[in-house]
């Protein structure tokens, strides 16, 4: 189902491109052996070629090489065995050498797929248009002193992967599925931590709109430097509206660049001057050419682990499920492993309901992902064994899982402790109706002038004399058979 | 005993090993022999105390019998463009007037390691873009070369304190860079030997770059034998530089002697020049009769991109700088001007930091890098290139070196030509295409001519054939027999 804004005059359809930044995941920079970790004193880990100083020079690190092949191998995209790096020329005080070493006409990856599985159960392939690698810069900081800057140089040099996808996104909600399928995929390959509040991911939104139907772009804008998936989202929505709007008003659209203003959710034109560079790209003579050997680009491909789309499939075929829960159950590497470490000796889809209906709301209550999950794999594993052989209910199951995230305890002994083992002895049960009976004629009355809603009502009593154990399957057909 | 500054690192080498005098005594006579030179402006920094220091160790050494080679003890020249830890490093620009390195350069480092011993940083045109050394920071460096009329004449540039160091006694020999001709052209006019190895023989790393797909460093000494030495000291593989290149360190004195004989030599005729004076001519005939009494065979060979080289040079080096000196900036070191904003800030710091030649270059180099230009000039410039690489690799499937004039005159008076860019970029013609094409160009003094000014000869070689060039320029030297000239010679 098409998304399209409907305007006065008539439907008109969002066309969404991004330029996804992701921090490649390196002890030390692109160009230099400073670490690159997050959250060092300012200007901690700089080395001389991260300053600029003079005389000093670029060598390619070539683990960050081998993970920007490996993220283009993973986006099922075409590996350049020759690649070139260049100078992208401008002046920022937290730019030491005056340019970034980035990657131009010659990029280390081309065109690549990355497919959504929406949840309506469509899929959708977007398309990759190239991935290039490239430095970052350091950063300013304007609110250290009233009349100064301060530069701080710890991200200078970091290696960061532009990813760019091709035009082929028609909603905010494509856009959003897109940037969760990249990270899930970066996380599985190991290239990329995805964790946006640190900055390890930030995306330029480029976005247009036409009308329905039509193929033709309109002008689109490009909102730069946007870090989290929720003001992606909101950003294109905003921008898709402004533009609506624009247009049936009889304005035009300006080709500009915008930032996002997250206290408001908009976006706002930045000055002309902000962004009117002339970067005079041109190959950097301190590096040679990349170039690539296809051995190299196969030892990598070997050594990929399965990833997202591969390990859905098989959930599908394997366990059975619906693409959509697969989807789910894969999207983060550590849910698919404690999915499959429950799955591998017990019911599949009784697993995967557990983890995606109770456990996901506990974890997001608890604010921790599933590595921190106060219960294991083997724990919840047991607590469905339990069910799956009938010695609780699937309601009792419920009340014991509570209980083993408020005590830590195993699922065995919270039931064992407070007796919770159901009662499936149909002679004790029998006993037990025949009492329930006998106390309360009047309603077996009722039940016997044929409501039949007050069987409800002894199931109930005899739940209540059992305290709840008893099994509600023998109960409901021992009671059936005694009323007739 | 003769003068200790009379020697050649070869000879004084092997008087130390004799224990005929210590390092000490040779380095104390450089010392006093710049003290008394100083009108020549041959230095930026003298470090009279490193090099007492560093001579000492060296004699030390020596007494244990560890010493380390033939460069051990011997006091030398390095052009203020190399970085040297703890040692002021200018470039010749006043935007680093205060720019003391916190590390040292790959190849001051070997230098070091090898045990010679550093007597200053030498002058240098700003940031290595000049043909004269007229363009530094620090004033002129004046020949010490001069003609009859007496005049002061300039000493080539880039490198000109390294040459006219060497050829005035003051070093006994010295490192400079060598971009479009930086190295032989003073050289030539100092009648000292320069060589500029293949480019990626030598570590590129901390030298302060100038256009980086050209920069290389190379030995000025006062023969072809210490120029061997030199180089066998400096060059190698440095992964710090990804474009130094693995090739196995050669000993480079070890066929020096080994002769010419059956040799093929190219002359090439585009590098006959119009206007180009009677006297360079026939010393270029001169060094082909040297080369063939030797046993060697010269023949034409035709460079035909070579007028080419010179446009397409000032293209590419300047672009190369243009985005070079940007980390200039007043931001995390060498000089900063106060501003009102931050452009400002970078406008009067790089306005007042920056001499008029650097200037024009970064202007030149930013033009021909921007959005419209960049084909018709950059990458023109680039295919240009490639075809001049070409012509040589042509040329070298006939010849095993090339011999040309290193330049198109003797050394000029600073006032002739230093008012006119183009004039003084000419003085590179015969150097820089082999610059363009990396390969390896050394220059010998073959004679002096009417004013009693040196005139150099240019030999170029396969890329990494260094020992055979030095073969070559070996023979050149035997054959020019320009000896001892020197200028205080010269006086007597």
């Amino acid at each position: 189902m098409a998304y399209t804004i409907q305007g006065k005059t008539q439907e008109w359809e969002v066309v969404v491109g991004l330029e996804v930044h992701a921090q490649v995941t390196s002890k030390a920079k692109l160009f230099s052996g400073a670490s690159a970790a997050y959250g060092g004193a300012p200007n901690s880990q700089v080395s001389l070629v991260d300053a600029a100083m003079p005389g000093v020079l670029p060598v390619i690190n070539s683990y960050c090489i081998e993970q920007a092949v490996r993220t283009g191998l993973g986006l099922r995209a075409k590996i350049n065995e020759d690649s070139v790096f260049e100078r992208k020329n401008y002046f920022y005080p937290d730019l030491p050498q005056g340019y970034q070493i980035s990657q131009y006409q010659k990029p280390i990856v081309g065109e690549g797929v990355v497919m959504l599985d929406m949840e309506d159960g469509t899929r959708r392939e977007i398309g990759i248009e190239r991935l290039h690698m490239e430095q970052d810069a350091g950063k300013s900081m304007h609110d250290q002193a009233p009349s100064s800057s301060y530069i701080d140089l710890n991200r200078s040099g970091i290696c960061l992967m532009e990813i760019v996808s091709k035009p082929d996104m028609r909603s905010s909600g494509e856009a959003g599925a897109f940037l969760r399928k990249l990270r899930s995929i970066m996380r599985y390959l190991g290239t990329c931590d995805g964790n946006m509040e640190e900055g390890s991911m930030r995306a330029d939104v480029n976005v247009s709109v036409r009308p329905l139907g039509s193929s033709r772009y309109l002008t689109r804008t490009e909102t730069k430097n946007v870090n989290s998936v929720r003001f992606v989202m909101q950003a294109i929505e905003f921008e898709s509206n402004r533009q609506t709007v624009a247009y049936e008003n009889g304005d035009s659209v300006i080709q500009e660049t915008r930032l996002f203003d997250s206290q408001c959710s908009e976006t706002r034109a930045m000055r002309a001057k902000e962004f009117a560079h002339d970067y005079r790209y041109f190959p950097d003579p301190d590096l040679l050419p990349l170039k690539l050997s296809s051995s190299f680009i196969q030892k990598i491909q070997d050594g990929l682990p399965e990833l997202p789309d591969e390990k859905r499939d098989r959930f599908m075929e394997d366990y059975e499920l619906k693409a959509y829960d697969a989807g789910i159950l894969v999207a983060d590497q550590e849910v698919a492993n404690y999915f499959e470490d429950i799955a591998i000796d017990h019911d599949p889809k009784l697993s995967a309901n557990w983890i995606i209906t109770n456990l996901f709301s506990v974890l997001k209550k608890l604010g921790c992902n599933i590595v921190e999950s106060p219960i294991s794999a083997s724990d919840l594993g047991e607590l469905i064994g339990l069910v799956e052989d009938n010695t609780i209910s699937g309601r009792t199951a419920k009340e014991v899982f509570d209980t083993m995230i408020d005590t830590g305890k195993s699922a065995s002994d919270i039931v064992d402790e407070k007796g919770l083992k159901q009662i499936s002895d149909i002679s004790q049960i029998d006993t037990i109706i025949k009492q329930v009976l006998t106390d309360n004629p009047k309603q077996l009355a009722q039940v016997k002038a044929g409501n039949a809603k007050v069987i409800g009502w002894f199931v109930g009593q005899v739940m209540k004399a059992t305290k709840g154990k008893a099994n509600p399957e023998i109960v409901n057909k021992l009671l059936r058979e005694k009323i007739k | 005993m003769t003068d200790l500054i009379d020697l050649t690192i070869h000879e004084a080498s092997a008087s130390l090993t004799q224990g005929e005098f210590s390092a000490e005594e040779l380095v104390l006579a450089h010392i006093k022999s710049i003290e008394t030179q100083r009108d020549l402006n041959m230095f930026i920094t003298e470090t009279p105390e490193v090099a007492i220091q560093g001579a000492r160790e060296s004699d030390l050494r020596r007494s244990k019998g560890m010493a380390l080679g033939c460069m051990d003890g011997i006091p030398v020249a390095v052009k203020d463009l190399f970085c040297t830890k703890g040692i002021l490093t200018t470039a010749g620009s006043r935007i680093l007037s205060n720019f003391v390195p916190t590390y040292e350069s790959t190849i001051t480092e070997k230098m070091n390691n090898a045990g010679a011993v550093l007597l200053g940083k030498s002058n240098l045109d700003e940031f290595a873009m000049g043909s004269s050394t007229t363009t530094s920071f620090y004033g002129s460096t004046i020949n010490p070369w001069r003609s009859k009329k007496r005049v002061d004449l300039v000493p080539g540039g880039s490198s000109g304190g390294s040459a006219a160091a060497v050829a005035a006694q003051a070093a006994m020999g010295a490192l400079g860079t060598d971009t479009g001709g930086s190295i032989r052209q003073p050289a030539s006019f100092c009648g000292v030997v320069g060589l500029k190895p293949t480019y990626g023989r030598c570590s590129r790393w901390g030298i302060v770059a100038f256009a980086s797909s050209l920069d290389q460093a190379g030995p000025i000494t006062r023969s072809v034998h210490d120029a061997a030495i030199f180089l066998s000291a400096i060059a190698g593989y440095d992964a710090k530089d990804s474009t130094s290149v693995p090739v196995d360190p050669l000993d480079f004195e070890q066929s020096l002697y080994s002769g010419i004989k059956g040799m093929k030599f190219g002359i090439p005729k585009e590098y006959i020049v119009e206007n180009m004076p009677a006297e360079i001519t026939k010393l270029w005939e001169k060094g082909i009769t040297w080369l063939e009494d030797r046993g060697a065979e010269c023949m034409e060979v035709s460079l035909p991109h070579t007028k080419y080289a010179l446009p397409a040079y000032y293209i590419i080096a300047p672009a190369e700088a243009s985005s070079n000196l940007a980390r200039y900036d007043g931001v995390r070191y060498g000089i900063r001007e106060k501003g009102d904003t931050l452009d400002e800030m970078y406008q009067l710091t790089r306005a007042k930091g920056f001499g008029d030649e650097v200037q024009r270059r970064i202007l030149v180099g930013t033009y021909v890098l921007s959005a419209g230009y960049y084909d018709a000039y950059y990458v023109k410039a680039q295919k240009v290139r490639t075809l001049i690489a070409e012509d040589f690799v042509k040329a070298f499937k006939k010849v095993e070196a090339i011999l040309t004039p290193t330049t198109p005159s003797a050394a000029f008076c600073a006032k002739e030509k230093c008012n006119d860019p183009i004039s003084m970029y000419l003085n590179d013609v015969f150097t820089v295409p082999a610059s363009l094409a990396g390969l390896p160009g050394i220059s010998v003094p073959g004679a002096l001519d009417y004013n009693g000014l040196p005139l150099g000869l240019q030999l170029i070689g396969k890329p990494f054939e260094e020992e055979t060039l030095l073969k070559a320029a070996q023979a050149l030297e035997e054959g020019a027999n320009f000896g001892r000239s020197t200028p205080k010679g010269l006086e007597v």
